[in-house]
């Protein structure tokens, strides 16, 4: 069934593409940052470290093969930020990419916003398939006529020319943010967006750009008595008054701007209550959320935190309605993931299409999938020895203690700087985008049959 | 622990697998300290450190500094670095003063650092009795590295060296005082980094003086970037800041009297 099911059996992965270097010698400039499909999913944007931001796009099913959803080929690369320095601070300011979101479409150009840590760009990525030729007062290179050598007039024609994407920055939105920019989140009235960094969070319009209104502020009066930070923020998928955002104690607050202008105040507060037998020195850093999303569907959210996937009813503050161990196994061994500092890594999670699928990922390039429905979950593997055209994903295990059955890995074998952090879902169908510290996975489900 | 011959009964085996597993504990609690402190240290990047991640570091020290006044064994840790001043073992930043405080004694005249960073240590501005700075000895590493503003280290050495004061003098507050205070200090001090601190530089003729005897190279922006592995950054503005705050006439006019107790009290210590 396309289009459903996930972890279930009805489905199953197979590899479609990969992008990117194949070289194990990674560039830090190469290292991808974010991934995004658009809304039509036609479109894959990706950004990396060094500021770039690469576009794919799906190309249109061929009739050759209509057994295979279109292969996503680079459509535009531009570079959206540069290295900057904060000369008051001393201090650089990083051109990584950190979040892209794209706008709805409204006309034949497509816009994104991409924010570093201190500053958003709109940007427009056009296409020109014509050109305009036999222009009077211009040669055709561009140098101007003599103007007394015109003896005639004519009407410059449009003439096809081969396809040029043209990326061009539309708005800047700068100077707002004095601590890192961690999210951006495009409201549903497609005329507003915030943008949320450590201990603040701003309210923009999409035309203004010399001003922000502040609508969360966390910091306190003292900063030794800071505690806690943002670490997320999003818009409600449909009302546009409401958005949520996360911290770093594990808490998420759902705020009405209806309410006031400084929403300071939640109208709601969403935390479990933690577990005692659990409790160790790591347990405020293991529940401190990385990413937050909400559903399709606007009636549930999901959140990430370092060793589970959690579903909340925006309904029920009190506890989760479902909790997703991404990879428990690693709870013993909290104390060399402090040490190596894997413990601060910042996955984020995503929903497929219908709601009914999550996933997220992990380490050792591996990635979780979590059928809500089937109450299913399967771990994959995005690499290179699976990257036969077509070659359906087999489900991996990690083995946590005892005899390690054949195919199993054990957890002190994982690769822990082998993480994939950024995970995207087509928004109808079942293809997904995986990224690995420089490569883009793209996987697709095996349509078992036409219909 | 038990001499020869002595019959171990079960309750004392017993005693003796959970005071094992305490002293295991207290090891492995100790060691997460030692290492989280060092995580705030290592903040020294050209780019400003991630947030949440000092943050909860952070928190995980004031947990562990916690429940270690909790146990009492928040005492022990500092009586035993009142006589040998470790280098490695960086457990607050009033027993991190008290080390190099009594490092320096038999030394010369010791001054306070407004920079107090370890490689900043030959760029030092040239000190008197107005502006005092300790030099950080080797032995002892720029703990929370991260300030860049001198003020905030002074004030700490003025907290540390008045419990000290009162230590001495006999009270009990201190202890109890200082793992809150010393973290709340620790943790000022690691986000202070993240402030932009404004001050208007003043016009005195002490800071020509001061300012003839700073490397200018200092600011030159090669040097700073190159010398970033050991050196935090302390921008022009953050110098400029300094100076302002040390001779600033009307802005802290308790400063003058701060410092010159804080003189006092360092010639107490010193024992000049």
């Amino acid at each position: 069934m396309a289009g459903a099911g996930g972890g279930g059996n009805d489905v199953q992965w197979c590899f479609s593409q990969v992008k990117g270097a194949i070289d194990d010698d990674v560039a830090e400039a190469d290292i991808i940052s974010t991934v995004e499909f658009n809304h039509s999913g036609e479109l894959l944007a990706t950004g990396d470290k060094g500021g770039r931001v690469v576009i794919f796009q799906q190309e249109l099913e061929s009739k050759n093969q209509p057994q295979c959803r279109g292969e996503y080929n680079v459509y535009s690369t531009f570079q959206s930020h540069e290295p900057e320095f904060d000369y008051l601070k001393s201090l650089e300011i990083e051109e990584k990419i950190n979040k892209i979101r794209w706008l709805p479409q409204k006309n034949a150009a497509q816009f994104l916003l991409s924010t570093n840590d201190k500053t958003i760009k709109l940007w427009k990525i056009s296409e020109r398939d014509k050109r305009p030729e036999g222009y009077n007062l211009k040669e055709e290179d561009g140098r101007y006529r003599d103007p007394t050598t015109v003896t005639t007039l004519r009407v410059p024609v449009f003439h096809p020319m081969d396809l040029m994407v043209e990326a061009s920055p539309r708005r800047v939105f700068a100077n707002a943010h004095t601590y890192h920019i961690n999210s951006i989140s495009v409201n549903s009235d497609c005329e507003t967006y915030l943008s949320a960094d450590d201990l603040r969070i701003n309210l923009w319009n999409l035309e203004i750009t010399d001003r922000s209104f502040n609508i969360v502020d966390i910091k306190p009066a003292n900063m030794e008595e800071l505690t806690e930070v943002i670490t997320a923020a999003e818009f409600h998928p449909n009302q546009c008054n409401t958005f949520v955002y996360s911290s770093s104690k594990g808490t998420i607050r759902l705020c009405d701007m209806r309410a006031s202008a400084l929403c300071d105040q939640h109208s709601k507060l969403f935390e479990e209550p933690e577990d005692p037998s659990n409790r160790s020195f790591f347990s405020e850093i293991i529940s401190s959320i990385s990413d937050v999303k909400f559903s399709h569907s606007g009636r549930y959210m999901m959140t990430r935190d370092y060793l589970t996937v959690k579903i909340w009813d925006l309904n029920m503050e009190s506890r989760p309605v479902e909790t997703y161990q991404v990879h428990e196994y690693l709870r013993s061994k909290l104390c060399s993931l402090y040490e190596n500092d894997c413990i601060f890594d910042k996955f984020e999670c995503c929903w497929n299409g219908n709601d009914s699928v999550v996933m997220t990922g992990s380490y050792n390039n591996f990635f979780r999938m979590f059928d809500r429905g089937y109450r299913q979950d399967v771990t994959l593997e995005a690499s290179r020895e699976s990257s036969k055209p077509r070659s359906v994903l087999k489900p991996r295990k990690v083995c946590t203690g005892g005899k390690r059955k054949k195919d199993e890995i054990s957890v002190d074998s994982l690769d822990f700087n082998k993480k994939i952090l950024h995970t995207a879902w087509h928004p109808q169908d079942n293809i997904i985008a995986v990224a690995t510290t420089n490569n883009l996975y793209i996987f697709q489900d095996r349509l078992t049959s036409i219909q | 622990m038990y001499s020869k011959g002595t019959k171990r009964k079960f309750s004392d085996s017993v005693d003796a697998a959970t005071e094992n597993k305490a002293v295991l504990y207290s090891r492995q609690r100790q060691f997460l300290l030692d290492m989280s402190l060092i995580k705030l240290q290592l903040c020294h990047m050209l780019v400003e450190p991630n947030m949440c991640r000092s943050v909860l570091v952070a928190n995980t020290v004031r947990h562990i500094q916690e429940e270690m006044t909790h146990d009492g064994s928040w005492q022990l840790v500092t009586e035993a670095f009142g006589g040998s001043g470790p280098s490695d073992h960086l457990v607050a930043t009033e027993v991190l003063c008290r080390s190099s405080a009594l490092e320096q004694q038999g030394g010369g005249p010791k001054l306070y650092s407004v920079m107090g960073y370890d490689s900043c240590r030959e760029e030092e501005v040239v000190t008197d009795e107005a502006l005092c700075s300790v030099t950080i000895s080797d032995g002892a590493p720029a703990l929370l590295g991260t300030i860049d503003h001198c003020w905030d280290r002074a004030e700490v050495r003025m907290a540390a060296v008045e419990d000290r004061v009162i230590k001495d003098s006999g009270s009990e507050v201190e202890d109890g005082a200082m793992s809150g205070e010393g973290a709340k200090t620790v943790m000022g001090q690691v986000f202070g980094t993240f402030e932009i601190k404004t001050g208007a530089p003043g016009s005195d003729p002490a800071l020509e003086e001061l300012f003839s005897a700073v490397d200018a190279s200092y600011y030159d922006l090669d040097t700073m970037l190159t010398g970033i592995q050991s050196t935090p950054k302390m921008g022009p503005y953050n110098l400029l800041d300094s100076m302002a705050s040390s001779h600033g006439p009307a802005s802290n006019s308790s400063c003058r009297t701060d410092l010159s107790e804080l003189d006092h009290i360092m010639e107490i210590i010193v024992g000049s």
